[in-house]
């Protein structure tokens, strides 16, 4: 039995590198020994990956994707459809989770210096990731076609608007209408589960390509492969990973899957978090709700956007702002110009920078949820001044900052 | 020919006009699917120009008409609301109508073709909102000094009855007057200019 077994793998091997691929990426990946619970994302975002595909393939299986009856479609899987409520549930706390997993995963990499050389190219294609994520998230939440899925389209559509001289053209081709409507609806459809699907699984695969390629970084942020065995080598530091860390992240997949069931079945809407109370309203493109917020993975960019005035009577800076929040996280691995990577051996003047980036993305966080008052605006402008400063200021304060110096060798 | 001697610079140049002639098929190629993203013929279609009987409306009074899936007021303002339009020149943030958010032959103090009647677009500037109309002077909730005009409920934006922006509200600009002409003296064609009366 095992013989013919191997003879198989034998006859496929010489057909396919089955056994080469298996050892590369698993058996024979060498990881650092000293992984904490921060190493879990990675693996995570790619179970909610899976997930996300998998419970949407079966809601398309009934949706439609029609103005008039898109509403419907979804209030029919909810109601009608053999365990439609839970697919759909598990696909919008999907959605969720994702942003809570990635904003974790890319907590990491700014903790220990992940993304800096020679793991520039993983930080990129980590970033185009968060894109894509990010625009698969707006467009997946029109097609529920309900009063937040209209309005929070059209507010941001129409953020394409207020670019100078082509703004107008611009949104009417995204809208393909001169509102949003169905035209709109059908290619935000197509885009959701044909293109952008496709493009993340591309990019999935590069940045595991560029990981394995250099090697997986560490909490100390020291290179592994510094110390080889002088006969195998292998790098001293290193395990395989499998079994070691495949064991390990089913650890941390049961504890995630405990607390995704969890929202699922008894918190689906995270109270008006992960599911609008708006959207159970059927879209009125002439009635706007009172209040309109995006959901919370966006809030920390709306509030952005609302912190900048109107300059020269135009909305464009608020959207240049809000932007470049987001572009500025690509030019991370050439802003940081620290002798170490890992925040464990930072001077205490990072530490306090990084503090303070998370209270701030954390704190402007919370004002996109909020009306607009005098206060919570003046407190989003100061927000987003340490926002920007974390960024624009850190090739100087990371260069004079007081380093403890790296170990060798990874600790502990 | 002989496989001796390579012309490289007869290699380079099949190089460069295959790329060249590739790079503007691909462009071409593009374009159809580029294009099909446009508005098409039936939401064009939609978007054509309306007409409004101008004269059932009462002064004072709103009609509200869909154009292009918008909504579109016509105001007939009565004297003593085109009276108040020039007290508040010095809380707008664009009282000459600079911004051009209008055509040219409404670049006026009413914003309009006939000053009684105001044509724009109901959509507030600031994230696309539909404004209230609060015609009532000195209304309890906009404060004493509230001469009438539009109110967004979303981000608080103002604006007064010749549809321009109040100082310090998030909306940038007035609002958009879309291309109108009079038929005849009551027929109000909205969406185009081209055959005025």
């Amino acid at each position: 039995m095992t013989k013919q077994l191997e003879k198989l793998v034998g006859w496929i091997d010489d057909r396919f590198p089955l056994t080469s691929t298996w050892k590369a990426h698993l058996s024979e990946y060498y990881a650092p020994k000293n992984f904490n619970f921060w190493y879990f994302f990675g693996s995570l975002a790619l179970l909610v990956l899976v997930i996300q595909i998998v419970t949407g393939i079966f809601l398309v299986m009934n949706y439609k994707p029609d103005a008039a009856i898109a509403f419907a479609s979804v209030e029919y899987i909810m109601r009608d459809v053999p365990f439609g409520w839970m697919i759909r549930y598990m696909h919008s706390t999907g959605a969720s989770a994702f942003f809570v997993v990635v904003y974790l995963h890319m907590m990491r990499g700014l903790m220990y210096g992940s993304y800096r050389k020679p793991r520039e190219l993983i930080w990129i294609f980590g970033m185009c990731i968060y894109l894509a994520l990010m625009a698969e998230a707006f467009m997946g939440y029109l097609l529920p076609w309900g009063q937040m899925s209209y309005w929070g389209a059209q507010v941001i559509v129409n953020l394409f608007s207020a670019v100078p001289f082509i703004g107008e053209e611009l949104s009417l081709w995204i809208r393909g209408d001169f509102v949003i409507s169905d035209a709109t609806l059908n290619r935000f459809f197509a885009f959701h589960v044909i293109a952008v699907p496709l493009v993340l699984l591309g990019l999935v695969v590069a940045h595991l390509v560029a990981l394995h390629e250099v090697g997986s970084n560490n909490p100390d942020g020291v290179e592994i492969k510094k110390h080889k065995d002088p006969v195998t080598h292998i790098p001293l530091d290193g395990i395989p990973f499998h079994p070691y860390y495949t064991v390990k992240d089913i650890a941390g997949v049961v504890v995630f899957l405990m607390v995704f069931s969890a929202i699922v079945f008894f918190a689906p809407s995270m109270g008006g978090y992960f599911l609008e109370d708006n959207n159970f309203i059927p879209a009125d493109p002439l009635k706007t709700p009172l209040h309109i917020a995006p959901v919370w993975y966006f809030t920390p960019f709306y509030a952005i956007l609302r912190a900048v005035p109107p300059m020269f009577g135009s909305q464009f800076p608020g959207v240049i702002a809000m932007g470049v929040a987001v572009v500025v996280l690509f030019f991370l691995p050439w802003l940081d110009r620290g002798r170490v990577k890992s925040i464990r051996y930072r001077g205490v003047i990072y530490k306090v920078w990084l503090t303070l980036f998370i209270i701030s993305f954390v704190g402007l966080g919370w004002l996109g949820i909020q009306p607009a008052t005098p206060l919570y605006t003046l407190l989003a402008r100061i927000l987003t001044g340490v926002y920007f400063a974390f960024f624009f200021l850190m090739p100087w304060y990371t260069k004079i900052d007081k380093t403890k110096p790296e170990p060798e060798r990874v600790t502990g | 020919m002989s496989n001796k001697e390579v012309d490289r610079s007869k290699r380079r140049f099949l190089i460069a006009a295959t790329t060249a002639v590739g790079g503007v098929a691909a462009a071409g190629v593009a374009v159809p699917f580029i294009g099909s993203m446009l508005p098409s013929e039936r939401a064009k279609a939609a978007g054509a120009p309306i007409e409004l009987d101008v004269s059932k409306i009462e002064p004072g009074m709103m009609v509200s008409a869909e154009w292009q899936g918008k909504p579109v007021w016509v105001v007939h303002r009565s004297k003593e609301m085109l009276d108040a339009l020039s007290k508040n020149d010095a809380n707008l943030a664009d009282p000459a109508s600079e911004v051009p958010q209008q055509p040219d032959y409404c670049k006026n103090p009413t914003r309009s073709i006939k000053p009684e009647y105001l044509v724009a677009i109901g959509i507030c500037t600031h994230l696309g909102c539909s404004p209230t109309y609060r015609p009532e002077v000195g209304a309890a909730d906009l404060g004493a000094d509230w001469t009438g005009g539009f109110f967004c409920p979303c981000h608080g934006s103002r604006f007064d009855l010749a549809a321009r922006v109040f100082k310090g509200v998030p909306a940038p600009t007035n609002l958009v007057i879309p291309k109108h002409t009079y038929l005849s003296d009551s027929r109000l064609l909205i969406g185009d200019d081209s055959k005025g009366a």
